[in-house]
């Protein structure tokens, strides 16, 4: 690899781990789950693929396929994760309300299911939104 | 390029730190799935590093089965969870 793969490549590689370390920061920085789960999905992603795409760079031919493979498996599972764990956090409550602009979920919750939430849930809509007035 | 991999690797070593003391600190169960997660995602590019900056290249597949385990653990541990708080 000439001088231009090296200097590509480091700079991949040096942004990736930066891209990380801001991931760490605000996974420690962050008021609740929701938002760490923000930082924790969408940056480290972003750092793991500049990483790899700068190691693709340095290694041989041969091995390029296991790291661009690591890539694209961690670019298919992280939007899952993200949504499983972001569902069950509301669900059980773990969202920060003071910390939420707009919560859309909430009022269609109450309109599907009846002004208690889902069944079996003793908690009352107090931590919710107020039913729409205006009836769909 | 395996000064540029040092340094690399250790920031990421510094953010698998940060990582570490909120999975210690997280106050709820979930929380701590998300830094696991976090976690198993920086020993991914820990290793990828590590191989650049040893140019020692036979980890190979084995980043892509840690990967898929990292997400299977994290699926199945919050589905586990949300049992958990529908029996409550």
């Amino acid at each position: 690899m000439g001088l231009l793969g090296d200097v590509i490549s480091g700079v991949l590689l040096l942004t990736g781990a930066a891209f990380c370390l801001v991931s760490g920061i605000g996974l420690v920085r962050f008021p609740d789950t929701v938002s760490r789960l923000h930082a924790a999905s969408k940056a480290q992603t972003l750092g793991l693929l500049l990483v790899v795409l700068g190691a693709v760079f340095q290694t041989p031919l041969g091995k390029a396929p296991a790291l661009l493979l690591v890539g694209a498996f961690s670019l298919l599972t992280a939007p899952v994760t993200g949504h499983i764990v972001a569902r069950i956090a509301y669900r059980t409550d773990a969202v920060e309300r003071r910390q939420v602009v707009l919560d859309e979920l909430a009022a269609r919750l109450i309109d599907e299911r009846g002004p208690n939430g889902r069944e079996g849930d003793e908690r009352g809509p107090e931590d919710r939104e107020p039913p729409p007035t205006s009836g769909t | 390029m395996i000064a540029v991999a040092n340094i690399a690797l250790a920031l990421v070593s510094l953010a698998a730190l940060l990582v570490v003391g909120r999975l210690a600190a997280g106050p709820g169960a979930l929380d701590r799935v998300v830094a696991l997660d976090a976690l198993v995602t920086l020993i991914v590019v820990g290793a990828v590093l590590g191989t650049l900056a040893r140019s020692d290249t036979t980890t190979g597949y084995v980043l892509v089965v840690l990967a898929l385990l990292g997400f299977v653990g994290s699926i199945a541990s919050s589905r586990l969870i949300e049992r958990r708080e529908d029996m409550r």
